[in-house]
């Protein structure tokens, strides 16, 4: 099956109701994405699919054909919330922490607090009580439009 | 630049940020089968008959006959089987084993396993128990003397239920069958306990047994004991099938079979003068252990200790006890046997308010420990007792007087707790753990070796840089061992508060005897001269401090934290759901090696408690949890959690590094009281959590004093 990985096009065999998540570990190498709960609910397993943070424990894997799919590994490393959630202390233990930036790679630019609040009601995080990540997602706000780019 | 107090870059930040840091599912071995538990169905009674109804080609089996050594979870005590041999006591007990290549053969085969027992009859309420894992009584003045000092005696009963810990990474580990022993890679907290339980269960030397932490996906006292059993688990089936075997709980499994924070019982009787006074303070402390004693005894012990709340009383007396039932087995989980007294402690306060019309926080204040002031076990409060500090502060930050005035009569409400929290393990623990930890000079600067572990809360980090200030060296010239038994000392658990102000302590020790070696000479050049350098130091703990566990005097903490947390609600008329909406939380804790660190730990336990004030219902149905997933066990999202203004106090700790005392857990302790308290202020009489809407529904008005 044929879709885009992390800005790369990809052909991956596999069955079509293998969940997305699985593909994406096992088939694909790509741990980055993790698995909390396997119900839809903690949010661990967050990736992007055409910009939308979907769980990929729920998505088998025969609906991402020809889509654009993005994971922790597709960001290069310098990622302006990457930066912010080292800076702020918004990651912990990190378990949630590849869902999580995703879940706030896809929040809208000029996100209030309330919309950041939640855009992220679906990712459980159980070390910071949320604090840091608002801040480090403030953090990464600022510096995109100080740096003008996306 | 010193690195103490700034908050430099988490050692692991950049994988954390980038998904390359790897968790144990992450890790595949060659040859690799997976492993499955298949556990009891019934809460107590016997296996009769066993019956596997599939083709075991290819399957790996094991039972209590493959264990080679003893077949026990050696802890506190041996009670608790890794296999069930014929009783079963709790369900979801482990009885048998089973590993395949291919993890959905495993779970063709489990739906095919019956087996039969003889059932007897379970106990569930720990009223009604025949076993005492552990009593303790504390006494301290005359209590009769102080009853007949008192104008009232204010009595009351509070509960408090289970909570899971629900870190988000469930419990799992790799063995790894290795040179005539055994490695097991792990998400845990204590690589030491996981090592002593298998070479007790596969009656190995010490030097073939490894146990190696992988990354941690959070832990908070629910990787502290339970990973000695799944890791003797896999280790059964690895040594069985000479093959690495994988082990990794899905959500269901670990909620239904892991450890939780033990329910409890906590009746107070407390005299009072008109004025306020504490003149008497009786407390009795029930909590269910459930079926094995895992570490029961020491919960109670932290429990009971911690059960006055942070107030000056001459006369106490409080009797404490652990009892077993037909549930699985609590055990710890942050705060450790404090929350569920100090929730007592702190609604009994506001109710001691309510009944003698006293502001509630002009009550705390006249009875809060002053320096000077002796504990129920009789232990002299030093400088560093902030009990009065965090109070002002935190009713002065959040203007709890005026809002409580301008609330009243409407569907918001504020409410206050004072709590405090001893650092590192109780009484005589820490000489009888004497941990050690050591220090390796390296060309660019020192690698630091402990079985102190990561598992969220920065260890690597703050370690690094109380080792880089104490050998005046850049935080970035000091590297961390990965935590492998073959390469770390034994530096005790990653638990009680204890790896900042006791674990770092030593470290300092090590790092200073490191610079003395130096006398003015860089790494490089003193390890051209004089070849490696590795310096080991021991726990030596402050002179002067004694305790006598069989009477339970002393001094039982080195050092306390304080905290006061100011919690505004308001209720939903409809629903009856209470929305927390502002936090304010003071803490006391010696010196912040890491403000953003510290903050993080005050801000997700005070969101912890949230969930334990409020949302976490273990539903225990005939000795089962009902509810043992995320989509009904709700814990708290974003929109659960309110802002969390967090202040922290430093009032240095002589025997601490640089002043720390320990952070991890007390900010578990006081939200849930506090949360109570506020809503009492609607006129609600709860005394229970979680204070789900059923319970605001159904609770008493309390009577308003004129």
């Amino acid at each position: 099956m044929r879709f885009t990985l992390n800005g790369r096009k990809r052909r991956v065999q596999g069955p079509p109701m293998k969940r997305l998540l699985d593909v994406l570990r096992e088939e694909c190498g790509l741990t980055g994405t993790k698995e909390g709960c396997g119900e839809g609910e903690c949010g661990a397993c967050t990736v992007l699919v055409d910009g939308m943070p979907v769980n990929s424990c729920l998505i088998p894997f025969a609906q991402v054909r020809g889509s654009v799919v993005t994971t922790i590994e597709g960001l290069d490393g310098r990622h302006p919330l990457q930066d912010a959630f080292i800076a702020e202390g918004g990651a912990q233990c990190g378990i949630c922490t590849p869902g999580m930036i995703l879940a706030a790679a896809a929040l809208p630019r000029g996100a209030s607090f309330e919309e950041i609040r939640l855009g992220l009601a679906g990712n459980i995080c159980r070390c910071t009580g949320y604090t840091a990540i608002y801040r480090a997602v403030n953090r990464a706000a600022s510096a995109r439009s100080a740096r003008r780019r996306i | 630049m010193p690195a103490v107090g700034r908050n430099v870059p988490r050692k692991e930040g950049f994988e954390k940020v980038t998904g390359a840091a790897k968790y144990v599912d992450d890790l595949v071995f060659p040859g690799m089968l997976h492993g499955r538990t298949i556990r009891s169905t019934i809460a107590a009674g016997e296996i009769e008959a066993i019956h596997l109804g599939f083709d075991r080609k290819g399957f790996t089996i094991a039972d209590c006959r493959d264990v080679p050594g003893r077949n026990v979870v050696a802890l506190i005590d041996l009670d608790q089987p890794c296999l069930a041999e014929r009783h079963i006591r709790h369900f979801a007990e482990p009885i048998l084993l089973l590993a395949h290549e291919d993890r959905e053969r495993l779970i063709e085969a489990e739906a095919r396993i019956a087996i039969d027992y003889r059932e007897t009859a379970p106990i569930y309420d720990p009223g009604k128990s025949d076993h005492c894992f552990k009593e303790i009584v504390i006494e301290k003045g005359d209590l009769a003397r102080g009853f007949a000092e008192a104008d009232a005696v204010v009595e009351g009963e509070y509960r408090v239920s289970h909570q899971e810990q629900l870190y988000i990474e469930p419990n799992g580990v790799i063995a790894v069958p290795e040179d005539g022993g055994i490695t097991v890679y792990g998400s845990l907290q204590c690589p030491y306990y996981v090592h002593r339980a298998l070479r007790v269960l596969l009656g190995l030397p010490e030097e073939k047994v490894r146990v190696v932490q992988t990354e941690t996906g959070g832990g908070f006292g629910g990787k502290e004991e339970y990973p000695s059993m799944i890791a003797g688990h896999a280790a059964i089936l690895a040594w069985k099938s000479r093959r690495p075997v994988k082990l990794v709980y899905d959500r269901v499994e670990d909620m239904i079979a892991t450890t939780k924070r033990h329910p409890g019982v906590i009746r107070h009787s407390t005299g009072v003068t008109r004025d306020g006074r504490l003149t008497a303070i009786e407390i009795d402390v029930l909590l269910d252990g459930g079926a094995y004693m895992t570490l029961s005894p020491v919960v109670l012990s932290r429990g009971v200790i911690h059960a006055t709340g942070p107030y000056r009383c001459d006369n106490v007396r409080i009797h404490g006890r652990v009892v077993a039932t037909n549930t699985p087995p609590n055990g710890a989980f942050r705060g450790f046997g404090a929350p569920q007294t100090q929730f007592a402690a702190e609604v009994h306060m506001e109710r001691i308010a309510e009944s003698l019309g006293l502001d509630p926080a002009r009550l705390r204040e006249r009875n809060a420990f002053r320096p000077g002031d002796t504990t129920s076990t009789g232990q002299k409060l030093g400088t560093d007792t902030s009990a009065l500090r965090v109070l002002r502060e935190a009713v002065s930050r959040s203007d709890f007087r005026a809002k409580r005035r301008a609330y009243r009569g409407t569907n918001r409400g504020i409410g206050l707790a004072l709590f405090f929290h001893g650092s590192g393990f109780t009484g005589g623990g820490e000489v009888k753990l004497a941990s050690k930890a050591s220090l390796e000079l390296t060309e660019s600067g020192a690698r630091i070796l402990v079985a102190s572990t990561e598992i969220g809360q920065g260890t690597r980090t703050m370690h690094a840089q109380i080792v880089a200030d104490t050998l005046g060296i850049p935080y970035e010239k000091v590297e961390v061992e990965a935590v492998d038994t073959a390469r770390v000392p034994d530096s005790g658990p990653t638990v009680a508060s204890r790896t900042c102000m006791v674990v770092g302590k030593i470290l300092e020790r090590c790092a200073r005897e490191i610079r003395r070696e130096l006398g003015g000479r860089s790494p490089r050049e003193y390890l051209a001269a004089h070849g490696p350098l590795i310096v080991t130091k021991e726990y030596a703990g402050p002179d002067g401090l004694y305790w006598d566990d069989d009477n339970y005097r002393g001094d039982a903490y080195g050092a306390f934290g304080w905290g006061c947390d100011v919690v505004e609600i308001e209720r939903d008329p409809d629903t009856y759901e209470i929305r927390p909406t502002r936090i304010t939380a003071v803490q006391e804790i010696g010196r912040a090696i890491h403000p953003i660190l510290a903050a993080g730990q005050i801000e997700g336990g005070t969101a912890q408690a949230v969930g334990y004030a409020l949302l976490e219902d273990v539903a225990m149905r005939d000795g089962r949890m009902a509810n043992a997933q995320l989509t009904n066990y709700l814990v708290p999202t974003t929109l659960d959690t309110p802002e969390i203004d967090v202040t922290i106090l430093e009032n240095p700790y002589e025997h601490g590094p640089f002043g720390a005392k320990g952070v991890g857990e007390m900010p578990i302790d006081g939200p849930a009281p506090a949360i109570v308290n506020a809503i009492r202020s609607l006129g609600l009489d709860v005394r229970a959590i979680p204070a789900t809407p059923e319970r605001i529904l159904e609770a008493p008005a309390i009577p308003r004093k004129t």
